[in-house]
Formats: C-alpha cells, sequence, structure tokens
C-alpha cells in the first residue's frame, strides 16, 4: 500500500518536474514569471493528440509534440518578451497572462470545449507485482521522465551550450562579455523548455486519457508553487520540490484521506517554507 | 427613473472601482505585486454574509467589521509575504487566493460550494433600502476613499511608498522603514477590498466561492493595468471600461474572453503605462491638442 502510494507520487511528481524545469529555466535566465508556459504545455497535448489521430504511433506524436511546442515557446520568446525586457517586472508577468488566457480559449473555440480522448497504447502493458501494481501509463511517465532529465543533466553539465545557459543564469551580462551569444542561449532555453512542458502535455493527455482547453489552469499555478519551493531559477530544486509536492498530494489526499483540495497543498506547502527559508528548498539569497 | 438593469451595471462598475483602486494602493502605491487582492474581497464578503445570516448583526455594523477583518488578515499574511522578494510575492499572493478559496468551498461553516444566500440589501429609516440609494451609499464611500487617498498621497505615507516603489534600497538608506511601509499598504488595500466585499455581499444576496477566485484577482489586476498603474484616475477608468465591456460585447460573447486575453496582452506590449500613464497615446494626443 505504502509502496504503491510512492510509485504513485513518484509519477504524478516526474510530470511536475518536467513542467516545472522549463519555467525554473526561464525564470534563471530572463527573470520572467512565465505562466504561458502551461498554455504551451498545453499546445503540446493538443499537437501531440492530433499528430496522435495522423499517424497513430505514440513515440513519434510525443516527439511531433515536442517540437510544437518548443517552437511556440520560441516565437513567445522572439515576439512578446525579448521586446519588453527592460521594462519594469509587472510588464512581461502581465503579458504572460493575457497570452496564457487567449491560448486557451483559442484551444476552446478551436478544438471545442469538451475532452478528447488519447488513448495511446505502446504496448509494454501494466506490471504487477502481489499488490503492487503500475500501470502502463505510469510507467511510460517514468521512462520518459526518466530519459528527459538524463538528457538534460547532460546537455547542461558535459557541453559548452550547457555550460554557456549556466553562465547566463549567472550573470548574462558578464557572460556576453565573453563572447557568447546571449540572445541565442536564451531562445536555446525556450526551446528546450518548452519542448519539456510539451512533453508533459502528451504524458498528461496519456496518463488521464484526455486533452482539454483548461487542463494547463491548475498547473500553471501549482508550477509556479514547485518552482517558488526549490528555489527559484535551482534545477536540482525544482526537480525535488516536484517530486515532494507529487508525494505529499497522493499521501495527504490517498493515505489519509483528508477532505482537502489536492491543488491547495502545492501552495500550502510553498508558505509554510517560505516563511522558514524565503529563497526556497535549494536556493541561495 | 432609471432601469434596474443599469443601476446594476452601476453598482458594479463602482465596487470594481473601488477595487482597483485598492489593489492600486498597493501595486501603484507601494509597487508592490499582488495576484491575491480577490482573497481580501471575499474575506469581506464572507464576514459580512456570516454576521448577517448567522449572528443577525446589521449591515451598518457589519460593513466596518468587514473591512477590519479583511485588514487584519491582510496585514497578518502581508508580514511573511513582504519578506520575499518580488517575483516569491506574486507567486505567494496567487497562493494566497488558492488557500482562501479552498477553505470557502471545503469547510462547511462557509457553506461550501453552495456559497451563503439569504443577505438582503441593508435596512435603512425601517425599509430596505432600494437600489438606486445603496449606488449612492456606495459611490458616497468611494468618493470619501478618494479624498482619503488624496491626502495620503501627499503625505509623509504617500512619500514613503513612492521611494520604496522607485528605489527599495535608496529609500532603506534614507532611513524609510521598508517592511512596515509596505505592510501598511497592504493592510490598507485589504481593509478597503473587504470594504467592497461587503457592500458587494449585500448587493448581490448570495455569494459563492467562485466569486473569489483567481480570474477575479486578474480582472481588477487588468483594470489597474489597463488604466494606468499607479495613476488616480487610471484603475478608476479601467474598473469603468472592462466593468461595461463584458455587457455592450454580448454578440461576440463566445469569443469575448480570448479578446479580453489579448488585450491585456496587446496593452502591455505596446501601452504598457496604462491609457491614463505619462507616455500613454492619449496623453500625448491631449498634450498636442494644448501645444497648439
Amino acid at each position: 500500500m505504502l509502496i504503491q502510494q510512492l510509485a504513485n507520487g513518484i509519477a504524478i511528481g516526474s510530470v511536475y518536474s518536467l513542467i516545472s524545469l522549463g519555467l525554473t529555466m526561464v525564470y534563471g535566465i530572463l527573470r520572467i514569471l512565465h505562466i504561458s508556459h502551461a498554455g504551451i504545455y498545453t499546445l503540446g497535448a493538443y499537437v501531440g493528440w492530433f499528430s496522435f489521430r495522423l499517424v497513430g504511433n505514440f513515440w513519434l506524436s510525443l516527439f511531433i509534440g515536442m517540437i510544437g511546442a518548443s517552437f511556440s515557446g520560441y516565437l513567445v520568446e522572439r515576439f512578446l518578451y525579448t521586446p519588453i525586457l527592460h521594462m519594469p517586472r509587472i510588464a512581461p508577468l502581465i503579458v504572460s497572462i493575457g497570452l496564457f488566457i487567449a491560448m486557451e480559449e483559442a484551444f476552446r473555440i478551436i478544438a471545442g470545449p469538451h475532452t478528447l480522448a488519447y488513448n495511446a497504447r505502446i504496448g509494454i502493458g501494466d506490471l504487477s507485482i502481489g499488490s503492487f501494481h503500475l500501470t502502463e501509463t505510469q510507467i511510460l511517465i517514468l521512462i520518459v521522465t526518466f530519459i528527459i532529465l538524463i538528457f538534460l543533466w547532460t546537455f547542461l553539465t558535459k557541453t559548452r551550450i550547457g555550460l554557456a545557459m549556466r553562465a547566463c543564469a549567472q550573470d548574462a551580462e558578464i557572460t556576453s562579455s565573453f563572447g557568447v551569444n546571449v540572445r541565442a542561449i536564451i531562445a536555446f532555453n525556450f526551446l528546450i523548455g518548452s519542448a519539456m512542458a510539451g512533453a508533459a502535455g502528451v504524458l498528461i493527455g496519456v496518463y488521464d486519457n484526455q486533452v482539454w482547453p483548461t487542463m494547463g489552469s491548475i498547473p500553471a499555478y501549482k508550477a509556479l508553487a514547485i518552482v517558488v519551493l526549490g528555489g527559484l531559477g535551482n534545477i536540482p530544486g525544482t526537480v525535488l520540490a516536484a517530486l515532494i509536492v507529487g508525494l505529499a498530494e497522493t499521501f495527504f489526499i490517498g493515505v489519509l484521506a483528508i477532505p482537502f483540495p489536492r491543488d491547495a497543498v502545492a501552495f500550502i506547502a510553498m508558505i509554510i517554507v517560505l516563511m522558514f527559508k524565503p529563497y526556497g528548498l535549494l536556493g541561495k539569497a | 427613473m432609471v432601469s434596474g438593469y443599469l443601476i446594476t451595471i452601476f453598482i458594479t462598475v463602482i465596487i470594481y472601482a473601488m477595487l482597483a483602486f485598492s489593489l492600486n494602493i498597493i501595486t501603484g502605491r507601494a509597487g508592490q505585486i499582488s495576484l491575491g487582492h480577490s482573497a481580501f474581497f471575499g474575506i469581506g464578503a464572507y464576514t459580512s454574509a456570516l454576521l448577517y445570516t448567522k449572528a443577525g448583526f446589521s449591515f451598518w455594523i457589519s460593513l466596518p467589521i468587514s473591512a477590519v477583518v479583511a485588514g487584519i488578515v491582510g496585514a497578518l499574511l502581508g508580514i511573511p509575504c513582504l519578506r520575499v522578494r518580488d517575483d516569491f510575492l506574486a507567486i505567494t499572493t496567487m497562493g494566497i487566493v488558492f488557500v482562501i478559496e479552498a477553505i470557502f468551498l471545503y469547510i462547511p461553516f462557509f457553506g461550501g460550494a453552495m456559497g451563503i444566500g439569504g443577505i438582503d440589501l441593508p435596512q435603512w429609516f425601517g425599509r430596505e433600502m432600494q437600489k438606486t440609494e445603496y449606488l449612492i451609499l456606495i459611490l458616497i464611500v468611494f468618493i470619501f476613499l478618494l479624498i482619503l487617498d488624496r491626502r495620503l498621497e501627499r503625505s509623509w505615507v504617500g512619500l514613503a511608498w513612492s521611494s520604496i516603489r522607485e528605489d527599495e534600497i535608496a529609500a532603506h538608506a534614507m532611513g524609510v522603514d521598508i517592511v512596515r511601509f509596505k505592510v501598511l499598504a497592504f493592510t490598507l488595500g485589504s481593509a478597503i477590498a473587504g470594504l467592497a466585499g461587503s457592500f458587494y455581499a449585500h448587493f448581490l444576496t448570495f455569494i459563492m466561492p467562485q466569486n473569489f477566485g483567481f480570474a477575479q484577482s486578474i480582472l481588477i489586476l487588468c483594470m489597474v493595468v489597463f488604466g494606468g498603474i499607479g495613476t488616480r484616475w487610471g484603475p478608476i477608468l479601467g474598473a469603468i471600461v472592462l466593468g461595461i465591456l463584458p455587457e455592450i460585447s454580448r454578440p461576440i460573447m463566445e469569443y469575448r474572453t480570448f479578446v479580453y486575453g489579448l488585450l491585456l496582452l496587446a496593452m502591455m506590449r505596446f501601452q504598457p503605462e496604462g491609457i491614463l500613464g505619462s507616455e500613454s497615446i492619449l496623453r500625448k494626443i491631449f498634450k498636442q491638442i494644448l501645444i497648439r
């Protein structure tokens, strides 16, 4: 029972970490609260669903969903954020909220308000050992998240672009004085972060077997809470916080059966942690 | 005789104007981003509703109590929130909305998803107030608040706020107690939102947790931003325009929220000062006419 809940919590936490990582990377480099990131997550799910309808192969649809999300993230950075970076911090925040509202409505107008079934099967089947049970989609989530996290870690620590990205997150001006093309690095950041959000969208679409216009509303705010919990801009902290929130949700609701909204858990955790550690779990002042 | 429909719109617009005005104290005057304003609006409304339906207090007593309760909760939540830097503040205030909405929704004492009904318009001279009279009452209170704001802006409190808004470190170096003035702005803004909540509850006669959700916070913020952050008349104009917009845009009902999101986006992207800000198109046109 306990191990079962642990597995469920980790599966949910993995998806949270995929959504939150893009947010934290964007914050680390541009200091923008990128709320429309959840819009890109929904877009990824829709693109994935649509391509699954066309080609019928899950892996291909995951890939196309990621590409679609990635490209739209780049467009947002290029045409909305970059021109207003010099303005007070509230400007990009409000632009982001406006874009998110418009995106949700656009999905509703184009694809309809009802949910669309995304019943992709990859053929590995469910895993049962005694009372312990992992569904196929949970295994899928764990595998995909693991691959993406390994890829991200290798990319950030072993490649020159990764090094430049980490340098930009620390101080973009000094990095640019070393001859690094900061604008290209920012664009790269958005491409990678949005691709992860797209992957998360596809995975949640398959996990819940549905894609719907407002599927991003709750992740939009929950991912922010996770990012703050981990220390804004801190990548390992974000993964840790995402897993903690995923586990806390399954334990409080699933095991202790407290009649409490699942989606408020992340915020309560965040507010409690911020009281004692104002810069998040792994954040530095 | 003005029709009941128009009176309803007028009252809604004035309550929104009061909310936008109170958020402007926090965001415009003291420069603190708050995405949680609807929570305090909700606290005011629920305090008033509970006092009326469960304890039998009249509107005239529960109105000031709602403002005080919202102000106290604002101060209590503001103290930990305002210690963190501005981006954290945006998210923690957002968290407050979700938690407060969850409390209203899940604790049976607050009526749950069904909300609280049976709240009446206030009584006076032994009879129930008419909507027109209620409108005039809210208007008088609002004008009084505006006069108060004018005096406050020119006092040392107003100066301290603008110094924090412009440069926190410099203000600190000049001996301004930053946390104290931030909390003061937060408390005052929350109290006025609570007042607006009380008016709202007695006008609507029925309140639900969904009335005070995150979307409401965003709407209030939009009004402030649309009119011009930190200007005196901007938030009020924003409340008038965005409050009436849903009524006149009924033909495009289907696309309303979409247009609304785009408007917000375009406004910030091309007119970040708002329509009454110092660099806005309206001001420029006005200046050109004057020069000519």
